[in-house]
């Protein structure tokens, strides 16, 4: 039998209805754009774990990522040649606040921000068009380290970009994406740290008249990950389409906040997470919050979290959240489910000849299939099925 | 050729009262191409039976063996089982979210022969199995048993038994649920998978109406935990006329 422990589907939500739940992350009467947003550091004192934003989040482990002090260590980047429209610079930490999309909106990022030593930037010319995706691995080599990067796309300009974080570090991170009117980008983060790696990251990407974005999350390694991704859909027509894939392990607390801010009219946005969790001590939040603003008129979004928990003692939060300013909407909606992949399942499989690790492949492939065919980039398409059995065979490895 | 052989099967469950024992000393041999009907009455242990010989870790064998062919079916895992030509189609079928009706096929086939059916028959067989059963050929783009209705569920079972081809097939209340039309279609399936592979069947049903369609070698009424009388297809007419009243009365 499959046992959905929890499950929310407003297909189709009206701005009548209050769409807080249970654990409603933002509190009544307050929207969730109202969060501070600051380089300075004064503005976000230490995070105890009480915080809203903060309350799923593995607090102790992210600590070092709140101290105000410089670090000694740094990702080490590597990067194919760039081809022609696409520049990558140094910017000063000064130059880099003003042409930061917006300030950040934790303390970890203003750290992140603060003591990057300067930031680097990932320009596209207006109207180039890259057809090769533009790759960049971050490795750490266990240091604490501190990073600052702007991805700015200039207008009717076509890019994919993606960023592999591998090694281990100490990190935290503020993102700044502007893809400017017209323009489309793919933009990859995939996490595939080491088991010790603890890393937290700010992503900021504000859309100008008809940009679109196409951003993909995959965290698979890391001790603790948090990503915190905001979409500013400012411009008219602009489009959003967020997907985000998770395989927490033993040990693992990943954690994925999203925000979509529709703040002109004539927008969409879809946003479809799935997780895996095995182990004992698994960990996943899913924290999605949707603004439609008053000026936001035939906004289409809908949000999608779902969960499959494949053994005992793992736990997976979801918590979506729809706040609607107006009605003359074309759509608005989310669905939340966290499923469990029981003994009986199990039974049911075995019973036809499947082993039981196969069984597992069998169900965990299934749950993914079409979610990696969403990220657009073959060559990580490819890789990412292995990687993902690959998790399952280490769960395995420890259950002996 | 392949025998089935249960011996003084004692069977128990733990329940929130306590150990529970729900099977009580059961004899049963069954061959191939023999339809061995089980029938009684609800909670009189045959549903526990079909799972126990599948290996259900919710069953306890307390004592007793099960051998197929000589071959101690008790030691084996539950993949093990169903690898050495033991089906077991379920009353409840389990959804499957995620995995599509015809990769679970391609993976059981896979896993019981060790090794991938070849492509070009197996389509073949798929479908025209599944044409035989009236599944539309949407059918196995869907996920198994998700959004199934209850008659979808037991052809999808049954189209499993006449695609992996076992020894010795178990139907745990195939028929109950199933509109007439339903049942036909189920009961024809398995006379076809009998007279073409010649496998052994263990027929478990709370209803004699299934049995218009299946006529089985043997009848047995199971009663308490053990098989209380038996006989043959006669049996289950007198059944249809009396009921199990008798049975229950002397227990």
């Amino acid at each position: 039998m499959t046992t959905t422990d929890l499950t929310t589907d407003h297909s189709r939500a009206t701005a009548d209805e209050a769409h807080s739940h249970g654990l409603a992350s933002t509190p009544p009467n307050s929207s969730r754009a109202d969060r501070d947003k600051s380089f300075d550091l004064d503005v976000f004192p230490v995070p105890s774990g009480r915080e809203e934003q903060w309350r799923f989040s593995a607090v102790r482990d992210l600590a070092p990522l709140f101290v105000d002090q410089p670090v000694e260590g740094s990702l080490a980047w590597s990067i194919d040649a760039l081809p022609a429209g696409v520049r990558l610079t140094e910017v000063s930490v000064a130059d880099a606040r003003e042409r930061s999309v917006s300030a950040p909106g934790d303390r970890a990022s203003a750290i992140a921000a603060a003591h990057s030593g300067g930031a680097r930037a990932l320009t596209v010319a207006p109207g180039s068009v890259i057809e090769k995706p533009i790759t960049i691995t971050m490795h750490g080599d266990g240091s604490e380290a501190r990073g600052h990067l702007l991805v700015e796309i200039g207008a009717n300009a076509e890019v994919s970009v993606v960023i592999e974080r591998t090694g281990s570090a100490t990190y935290s991170e503020f993102i700044s994406v502007d893809v400017g009117q017209n323009a489309g980008l793919n933009l990859v983060l995939l996490q595939t740290w080491e088991d010790d790696a603890v890393h937290s990251g700010e992503v900021h990407a504000k859309l100008s008249r008809d940009a679109r974005l196409r951003g993909s999350v995959v965290t698979l390694g890391g001790k603790v990950v948090r990503l915190n991704t905001t979409a500013s859909l400012s411009g008219v027509g602009s489009s959003v389409d967020l997907f985000g894939l998770y395989f927490a392990d033993s040990g693992q607390h990943q954690e994925h906040q999203l925000f979509v801010d529709h703040m002109v009219p004539n927008c969409r946005s879809r946003v479809t997470y799935k997780g895996a969790l095995a182990g004992a001590s698994a960990r996943t939040v899913w924290i999605g919050d949707v603004l439609i603003r008053k000026e936001a008129e035939g906004t289409d979004t809908y949000e999608l979290n779902r969960n499959l928990v494949l053994t005992d003692g793992a736990r997976a939060d979801s918590v979506p959240n729809l706040e609607i300013e107006t009605g003359l909407i074309d759509g608005a909606g989310h669905a939340s489910a966290t499923g469990r992949f029981d003994e009986e399942q199990m039974f049911y499989l075995r019973s036809r000849g499947i082993s039981e690790s196969e069984a597992r492949k069998l169900v965990v492939r299934g749950f993914f299939a079409d979610l990696i065919q969403e990220i657009g980039v073959p060559e990580v398409e490819k890789g990412l099925m292995n990687a993902i059995e690959l998790e399952l065979d280490m769960v395995e490895a420890d259950d002996e | 050729m392949s025998t089935l052989v249960i011996t003084d099967l004692h069977v128990s469950v733990e329940t929130p009262e306590g150990t529970k024992e729900i099977l009580r000393g059961v004899d049963l041999t069954i061959d191939s191409g023999h339809v061995h009907a089980i029938m009684g009455p609800n909670g009189s242990g045959k549903s526990t039976l079909a799972y126990s010989i599948a290996g259900h870790p919710k069953y306890t064998i307390t004592s007793g063996t099960v051998t197929l062919d000589g071959e101690d079916v008790l030691e084996m895992s539950v993949d093990e089982r169903a690898k050495a030509g033991i089906f077991l189609a379920m009353q409840y079928p389990v959804e499957v979210p995620g995995v599509s009706v015809s990769n679970f096929l391609r993976t059981a086939k896979t896993a019981i022969d060790g090794e991938a059916p070849k492509l070009r028959t197996w389509v073949k067989d798929v479908k025209s199995s599944m044409a035989d059963l009236r599944m539309d050929s949407s059918f196995a783009e869907r996920n198994v048993n998700e959004g199934f209705s209850g008659g979808e569920k037991k052809r999808h079972e049954i189209l499993q038994m006449e695609l992996l081809q076992p020894k010795i097939a178990i139907l745990d209340e195939t028929d109950s649920g199933l509109d007439v039309d339903a049942l036909r279609i189920v009961s024809e399936g398995v006379n076809r998978v009998k007279d073409k592979t010649n496998v052994g069947v263990l027929l478990i049903t709370h209803y004699t109406r299934i049995l218009n369609y299946i006529t089985p070698d043997f009848v047995h009424v199971f009663v308490d935990g053990r098989v209380a009388e038996q006989g043959g297809p006669e049996l289950a007419e007198r059944l249809e006329a009396e009921g199990y009243d008798r049975y229950l009365t002397k227990a």
